[in-house]
């Protein structure tokens, strides 16, 4: 259905984001580098194949938008920004220090690109129906609004709020994307809540549900592409994920939520990055 | 004296703004009879949302709406607008400065039949302390209606009380309402009484009952942040003493608002106020603010004691 050569760019594409989460977490600091890699293949479909947005004007009115529900994982919207031309690279490895444009979680008043704050997990899939009502209201049409979730963050009760009333309003421009890589902070998320049905929650919601391999390019590109022609209600996509992905010892492992890397960590990540 | 409804007067305020202005919003979370914020949404039905009894996504929902060019007023009781939904207001609305306009309705101990659950002695407080968030309480229904329009004017987030019951009348129709301005309801040089919404009718009572005794200065601090220092000093000056007085914890509202203003030239105050207590219900309104001393008999004695 897709090109091979669009599916091999998109993926050359996301290999250059993880490698340039390795560089803004740097060595010795602490940084989430696991849930940003398990987001790293959609966030690259999002942003260059997908969406409608403008680098030069980040606040154009009729684009696309995402927000980072799982604000922590910024450094992958981070990097697909400064990928796109929003800031420049050189702006990542300041990730996180005294006075820089990309802070530890999503700060659109200091970030180009960035649509809203986040970090307070639950919060994201709120702001996104407010926007895709919002753009809605404006009369967007054929715009969306999308909103990255974490599989440990749907443990905050405001997710199912903001669930129950986007399919209530009919909000069919907002398009949730779980990143179920089955890894919170402390352990597998299935050891601490067991959300259990996943699916079937989202879908006695009110939700249509797309489930799909959240590492394949064109099974994402295809879900991303149905969401368009789902009317009458919000849309999530399943995606499943391996935390840490594309970096072989960071690779489903719970310690990689939020660490520090070694400077030999650091070389074999973009090692294996290249 | 002549009493208004101060929801009544917010609600029809909301219309006439939302006329004038087609970015205005208005949320509510299952409320709205009550906050009258159902006057909006039955003459704007496309631009009103019932967000059912969810608060917070409620006010996150409202910082995307103002993402969108939105201006967003959001309703619910006090101790919910306030407290329920506080980490969503300073997440997702105030480290953003984002224009979003939050009620709290039944403010106080307003709601007096529904008890302590229901009345909010803190939501002043934990308005306040937010970051760049402005707090406002009227006086009565005259000021209450004059605040939507400027608070839509202003950039940013707000926090405006409403007071459930009916209040007598003391502020001028003409009076234009400015954010950030105290007026000066009754001239007076021994005791300045700095008081916010239901409390500056019992100011002025309390003025009243001392004439000829004791010269009471009263001043309606109808914007409690931000709160200029300067413009409070010179409100109390000459004044020996100050008293201040809310329908609120004396702990972050009103009266620790004017101490704070006050630090640089502090005079002996009294703090009429909640006292680090939770409400209770009772059959009227009136009956609680006797009960925990919000009375102008409090004032009296406070006044007589400085």
């Amino acid at each position: 259905m897709y090109d091979q050569a669009l599916i091999d760019d998109l993926n050359q594409k996301a290999r250059h984001l993880r490698r340039n989460i390795v560089l803004s977490i740097d060595v010795g600091r602490a940084g989430h580098l696991g849930g940003s890699c398990s987001a790293a293949d959609v966030v690259a479909a999002l942003y260059f194949y997908k969406m409608h947005h403008d680098p030069k004007n980040p606040e154009l009115r009729d684009r696309d938008r995402v927000i980072f529900s799982k604000g922590h994982a910024a450094l992958a919207q981070y990097a697909a920004l400064a990928q796109c031309g929003y800031f420049p690279e050189s702006e990542l490895p300041k990730t996180k220090t005294l006075g820089a444009m990309l802070q530890g979680h999503p700060d659109f008043l200091k970030t180009p690109g960035i649509e809203a704050g986040t970090g307070s997990l639950g919060q994201g899939l709120s702001i996104a129906l407010g926007m895709a009502l919002g753009m809605r209201m404006n009369g967007i049409e054929g715009r969306k609004c999308y909103a990255i979730v974490g599989d440990g963050e749907l443990e905050e009760g405001q997710i199912w709020e903001a669930a129950m009333a986007a399919a209530s309003f009919k909000v069919d421009n907002l398009v949730a994307i779980v990143d179920r890589n089955r890894l919170q902070a402390s352990d597998r998320t299935e050891n601490i809540i067991n959300i259990g049905d996943m699916e079937g929650k989202w879908r006695t919601f009110g939700w249509e549900v797309l489930e799909i391999d959240g590492h394949n390019m064109a099974e994402i590109c295809e879900a991303l592409d149905k969401a368009d022609t789902i009317k009458g209600k919000p849309t999530v996509i399943i995606a499943n994920t391996i935390k840490g992905k594309g970096i072989s010892f960071a690779e489903n492992q719970v310690g990689f939520h939020n660490s520090a890397l070694s400077q030999e960590q650091y070389d074999r990540a973009l090692a294996e990055l290249q | 004296m002549n009493t208004k409804n101060q929801r009544a007067a917010y609600g029809e305020a909301l219309v006439e703004l939302g006329r004038k202005n087609p970015d205005i919003v208005a949320l509510d979370a299952d409320l709205s009879k009550s906050t009258m914020s159902a006057k909006f949404g039955e003459a704007f039905p496309d631009r009103f949302f019932d967000m059912g009894i969810a608060e917070a996504n409620m006010a996150s929902c409202a910082a995307g709406l103002s993402r969108t060019g939105k201006i967003p007023f959001i309703h619910s009781f006090a101790v919910f607008s306030a407290g329920r939904a506080f980490d969503q207001i300073r997440q997702t609305i105030a480290i953003g400065k984002l224009n979003v306009k939050i009620i709290g309705s039944s403010c106080g101990l307003s709601d007096s039949a529904d008890g302590a659950t229901h009345q909010s002695v803190e939501d002043m407080a934990i308005m306040r302390v937010i970051p760049g968030m402005t707090v406002l309480c009227p006086a009565d229904a005259v000021e209450a209606a004059k605040m939507p329009a400027a608070m839509a004017e202003h950039a940013g987030p707000v926090y405006m009380r409403v007071c459930r019951e009916d209040l007598p009348v003391v502020t001028d129709e003409a009076a234009p309402f400015e954010i950030g301005k105290p007026t000066v309801l009754r001239e007076g040089s021994d005791i300045v009484v700095f008081a916010c919404g239901s409390m500056v009718a019992k100011a002025l009572e309390a003025a009243d009952k001392l004439a000829g005794e004791l010269s009471l200065r009263v001043v309606n601090v109808s914007t409690i942040k931000p709160m200029n220092a300067d413009l409070i000093e010179q409100l109390a000056d000459g004044c020996r003493g100050v008293i201040t007085a809310e329908d609120h914890s004396v702990i972050g509202g009103l009266g620790a608002a004017i101490l704070q203003a006050m630090a640089r030239h502090p005079k002996p105050t009294v703090q009429i106020g909640m006292q680090d207590t939770f409400g209770q219900s009772a059959k009227t309104y009136a009956e609680l603010l006797d009960y925990y001393g919000l009375t102008a008999d409090k004032i009296v004695e406070a006044a007589r004691s400085l």
